[in-house]
């Protein structure tokens, strides 16, 4: 793979930047500079991760020691067999030696079947204070005041002038005086930087907040997704799984650990977000791995982006970035009805604009309609009848932000921006792989159908 | 004995020697020493490419390592029969769930034939890539570039070094 000298070492001092926040409480200097160093190492590593289509990525590096940090799960992985890389400052499996990317996919979607997925590299963060609440919705698009206590919702950071997307993530109102927030990896640097700043601007105005971020060195999060998840987890917990909703969210013991429990994925599947503290993590993993009442395995970061691809799940930097709002990304359901209607989120001016006259381009999912090469992020696309017509002088229509064989479809799948005039299902498009034409059709997404969790109706 | 186009070309090799070892015979030597000639042992290239040439026609694939490395291939894009190649240069993909690989052409020389079945059906490369996943065959336009490629054993001895990584 060719990671390029300046990279490698972008990526390590990111990486020591922002350990050194999270040991510490970090201050503005650390912020800043860890901010720019994870920007550069996050740029870095995936301009190398769209270049590099050679052999050796295929075959995969494996990461020095110095460099990327491990999970406490590490060991585990290595016992069962993973296959390791280096992703967004950790090391973590990608696929393990019994099971193929496809086959460890099709696993987490069969019956009395679960994986187990290590995402302990996300940045777990709790938020104190009297002021918690408005501080978060002061950056976030989620009518949090509005949500019930144990309850997660999905949302976005999103840009005070342009109203892109800066993160998203996932915040939970729990019943012990903090918001639980988990968002992503690979921007652990600018939201800390985010939350950091607002910060001090909240106690500068005299509020009360109080902000603790958690490295994988202590806190650990495990993704247990599959119609057998449930049956897997009762066994090994005291609250009732039965009772506990799709996006509900419960302290409980897991295999005799404290935990959070969140019944939330990133799979379309069943599943549970368990976070329990590193050192009772690899106990926890053995005994869901263990389970005597489903078929768990442990799955990698291979399947997981499959997996959420057919669910019509976003990756943060493929299919939204800073540069999408959420009105183009076809997420306008994580802004909270009363914060649309208050207009008091960051980028309120722009987004409602676009709800009004309608965005340029939006998000749509694609699928191939008669086999061909899957088409894959940065893929150029265009309008059928357009590039019938123009032929070479064709002008690109939009992009594909991802892609990949659909296993359980059997056909090839992708998500992409597209003029918003040619959006709709159904619509005709060219994908442009290695120089050919791929005719692709809009579809809606989810490709497959989702399966999270409904609570029983009462007798 | 398997046929001299398929796979296992060292193994004919090996076959013929032990004849030799056994029988100590003139005309049995000379027999091995001509199979060995005509058999064209396999050659790789660092790229996890393999090619056999049979009278200046290169049949190209992949290696065991290299189908392992990908998992399950959902897609093989071939050069196209008459496609002038050069060595070394990208000349198709193989893609897997997870992602693209390209295929580099191991020697010069012009496309004459690639393997439609590979296209049908993708996983034969994984189950048979030796034998019925070969990928195309190639006319050599400058056999000298052969001596170039690894043996098998120095093959062997390159993935297990992890140079390439």
């Amino acid at each position: 793979m060719v990671v390029t000298k300046a990279a490698r070492a972008a990526a390590e001092a990111a990486g020591r930047m922002a350990r050194l926040l999270l040991r510490g409480r970090g201050d503005a200097a650390g912020a800043a500079e860890a901010a720019t160093a994870g920007a550069a190492a996050a740029a870095a590593q995936s301009h190398n991760a769209r270049a590099n289509k050679m052999w050796s990525r295929a075959l995969g590096s494996a990461a020095r020691a110095e460099g990327p940090q491990r999970t406490p799960l590490y060991e585990l992985h290595v016992a069962q067999g993973a296959k390791m890389v280096a992703f967004s400052g950790f090391l973590l499996p990608v696929a393990y030696a019994a099971q193929g990317i496809a086959a460890s996919h099709l696993h987490t979607r069969s019956e009395a079947c679960a994986s187990l997925f290590d995402v302990s590299h996300m940045m777990q963060t709790e938020v104190r204070g009297k002021d918690a609440v408005e501080f978060m919705e002061s950056l976030c698009t989620a009518d949090l005041r509005g949500l019930p206590d144990n309850v997660s919702a999905l949302t976005a950071f999103t840009d005070p002038i342009t109203g892109g997307i800066l993160d998203d993530l996932i915040v939970t109102k729990t019943t012990l005086g903090y918001l639980h927030v988990v968002s992503n990896a690979s921007r652990r640097a600018e939201d800390q930087q985010i939350m950091l700043r607002a910060e001090r601007a909240f106690a500068a105005r005299g509020k009360c907040v109080r902000l603790r971020f958690f490295g994988a060195e202590e806190r650990a999060l495990l993704a247990l997704q599959g119609p057998g998840a449930a049956r897997a987890l009762q066994p090994l917990t005291e609250v009732d799984v039965g009772q506990l909703r799709f996006m509900g969210s419960t302290l409980a013991e897991v295999a005799g650990a404290p935990a959070r429990l969140t019944r939330c994925g990133y799979t379309g599947e069943d599943g549970v977000e368990v976070a329990v503290a590193a050192d009772r993590a690899a106990h926890v993993a053995q005994a869901l791995l263990d389970s005597a009442h489903a078929d768990v395995r442990p799955a990698g970061l291979g399947a997981r982006d499959s997996l959420r691809l057919e669910a019509g799940l976003c990756l943060y930097g493929n299919d939204i970035d800073h540069t999408t709002t959420p009105v183009e990304a076809g997420l306008t359901w994580i802004i909270g009805k009363r914060r649309r209607e208050a207009a008091d989120f960051p980028g309120a001016a722009v987004v409602l604009r676009q709800l009004r006259e309608g965005p340029k381009r939006r998000r749509v999912g694609l699928r191939a309609v008669a086999g061909g090469p899957p088409f894959r992020a940065g893929a150029r696309l265009f309008a059928e009848a357009e590039a019938a017509a123009a032929g070479a002088e064709a002008e690109p229509a939009g992009r594909v932000t991802s892609g990949c064989p659909s296993p359980t479809l059997g056909a090839n799948i992708a998500m992409g921006y597209v003029r918003a005039d040619l959006a709709r299902p159904g619509t005709r498009l060219r994908a442009e792989v290695r120089g050919k034409a791929v005719v692709a059709e809009v579809v809606k997404m989810p490709f497959v159908p989702t399966r999270y969790y409904k609570m029983p109706s009462a007798k | 004995m398997r046929s001299l186009r398929g796979l296992h070309y060292s193994s004919v090799a090996r076959i013929s020697r032990c004849f030799v070892a056994r029988w100590q015979g003139n005309v049995i030597r000379y027999i091995s020493i001509s199979i060995n000639c005509l058999s064209g042992s396999r050659r790789f290239t660092d790229k996890h490419e393999w090619i056999s040439v049979n009278e200046n026609i290169g049949t190209v694939g992949i290696s065991h390592h290299a189908q392992k490395s990908l998992g399950e291939i959902d897609f093989a894009q071939l050069p196209d029969v008459g496609a002038v190649l050069e060595k070394e240069v990208t000349c198709g993909a193989l893609e897997s769930v997870k992602a693209a690989s390209e295929i580099f052409c191991p020697v010069s020389g012009k496309v004459i034939d690639k393997n439609a079945s590979v296209e049908q059906t993708p996983r034969l490369i994984n189950s048979s890539c030796y034998d019925k996943g070969w990928l195309f065959k190639v006319e050599l336009t400058k056999p000298d570039e052969l001596n170039r490629l690894m043996t098998e054993s120095e093959y062997e001895t390159f993935i297990k070094s992890g140079v390439y990584k």
